[in-house]
């Protein structure tokens, strides 16, 4: 690894751009995931939903988010603790003002920053899926891409705190975040947790006596034509943040799509493996959930672990996927319909976690600088994510009508389904 | 009680944060760090039990 854009020439930029031109694809993907494990009568919300979320996101980080963000190198805001400088939030200006959109690596960070802000604020739509109001979720990702994601963003790729504990402390190479399993995933999937705790879960779906009520997803194939979607995605998210923040060498690039690769293909087998001797039967949408966990477990390190090393974080990333669905459903009684708390955040921390785990040996310095950046996305982006979508729910309530989760958010707040040719039956689930 | 647990949260990553900026050999950033971690692992646990309490009490 190299200072970012030591050496960056001509085929790094055009490998970078191509590589960011294939993100939004993983949106799309969990575009699909979210509408295909809601319900039928909100499907066409949850695609409008994202489209308004992805636009809010943009236009956000467009105006403000970059310049918290920031980039190595760029004007940052400092404080002097201990003899060092540190960086706690970029300094440039709104509106992406001072960018030379001429190739050169800040204009590249501005268009993956953008599109890494919109990834992260489809997270949390899977886990408000069919009880979020629409102008909420949008005024919920304004909060997101304004705020949190850019200043974690910067702390871990914009030269921030974080990514100075290597130089300021002595801990490793400072915290390592690849392909934005901390950045993005961990990010989106706090803010998951934050808005399933805020939201409360869907009606019906627990009984009297606390038990859950199974709310299967409407369509397997979205879901799992989503996964192979995100895949595609997910090898050029980890490829550009790889060389724009890590300062991986371009040759690295089929290393990093490997890694992408063998992380969730071992994660969607050991769910497929685990689902079938638990329950006889193999669950697809928990192995779709296993194999986006493996995908966002191994970004942490794409560009530094071995395709072995990926192997293991993605068979951890699918276990964790599967019993943590389970385990947040029965015990912890958060609704996430679309097991966003467990893929992105669980599986987000866990890859970073892994990276400080399969360091060179003798490296303790980088476990424990994995273990800050963990501890900042628990002490600092969950706590700012619940608090600031409370406030918001204060002045603009966030959450459906009871008659809006009965009739279905596509009648309710659209005026027409998303299959107006198809019957609607009673729905068993509602109960009170 | 989730107020708390946020609190909790915000209180260990204070703890990890004063750490880094003030200490200077790595064992003792280490043990900080680690009990910074501790608090924070009480105050999601509270966190996620006062969800679950205000859930079965809620009609």
């Amino acid at each position: 690894m190299s200072e970012p854009f030591a050496a960056f020439g001509d085929p790094a930029r055009i490998l970078c751009f191509l590589s960011i031109l294939m993100v939004p694809c993983a949106i799309a993907g969990l575009v699909l995931i979210n509408a295909g494990l809601g319900r039928s009568r909100s499907a066409a919300h949850s695609l409008v939903g994202a489209l308004c979320v992805a636009a809010v996101a943009a236009l956000a980080y467009f105006a403000i988010g970059f310049a918290i963000q920031g980039y190595a190198g760029l004007p940052a805001r400092q404080l002097a603790a201990n003899g060092k400088l540190w960086s706690w939030a970029g300094a440039g200006q709104l509106f992406f003002g001072g960018v030379r959109f001429d190739g050169s690596p800040q204009s590249l960070a501005a268009l993956l920053g953008m599109f890494g802000a919109a990834l992260a604020a489809m997270i949390p739509l899977g886990a408000g899926a069919d009880r979020w109001r629409l102008g909420a979720s949008c005024a919920s990702t304004a909060i997101l891409a304004t705020v949190i994601f850019p200043l974690f963003a910067h702390w871990c790729w914009g030269g921030g705190w974080l990514a100075q504990l290597g130089a300021n402390a002595g801990l490793g190479a400072g915290f390592l975040d690849n392909g934005g399993a901390g950045a993005i995933q961990a990010v989106g999937g706090l803010s998951a947790l934050a808005v399933a705790w805020m939201l409360g879960p869907r009606r019906g779906k627990y009984s009297m006596e606390g038990m859950p009520a199974a709310i299967p997803g409407h369509n397997a194939v979205f879901v799992l034509f989503g996964c192979f979607l995100a895949w595609f995605g997910w090898m050029g998210l980890d490829c550009a943040a790889a060389l724009l923040y890590s300062g991986a060498d371009p040759s690295r690039a089929p290393l990093i799509a490997v890694n992408a690769t063998l992380g969730a293909a071992a994660a969607g087998l050991a769910a497929a493996a685990i689902t079938r001797a638990r329950f006889g039967r193999t669950d697809a949408s928990l192995c779709a959930n296993a194999w986006v966990a493996g995908l966002v477990a191994s970004s942490a390190g794409c560009a530094l672990l071995s395709p072995a090393e990926s192997v293991m974080v993605g068979l951890v990333a699918g276990a964790l996927a599967v019993f943590s669905v389970e385990w947040l459903e029965l015990r912890l009684t958060v609704d996430d319909p679309g097991g966003a708390i467990s893929v992105h955040a669980l599986g987000g921390i866990w890859g970073l976690l892994a990276v400080g785990l399969f360091a060179p040996a003798g490296n303790s310095g980088q476990w424990l600088a994995q273990l800050i950046g963990v501890a900042t996305l628990l002490g600092f982006v969950l706590p700012a994510a619940y608090g600031l979508n409370r406030l918001l729910d204060r002045f603009y309530r966030q959450r459906v009508a009871p008659e809006g989760e009965r009739q279905g958010l596509d009648l309710y707040e659209l005026g027409a389904g998303a299959y107006p040719d198809f019957m609607t039956h009673s729905d068993d689930s509602w109960q009170r | 009680m989730k107020l708390t647990g946020f609190l909790l949260l915000g209180a260990g990553w204070l703890i990890v944060l004063a750490a880094v900026a003030m200490l200077r050999t790595s064992a003792s950033i280490g043990a900080f760090v680690l009990a910074g971690a501790a608090v924070e692992a009480l105050g999601l646990a509270l966190a996620f039990r006062a969800h679950r309490i205000w859930r079965e009490e809620k009609p």
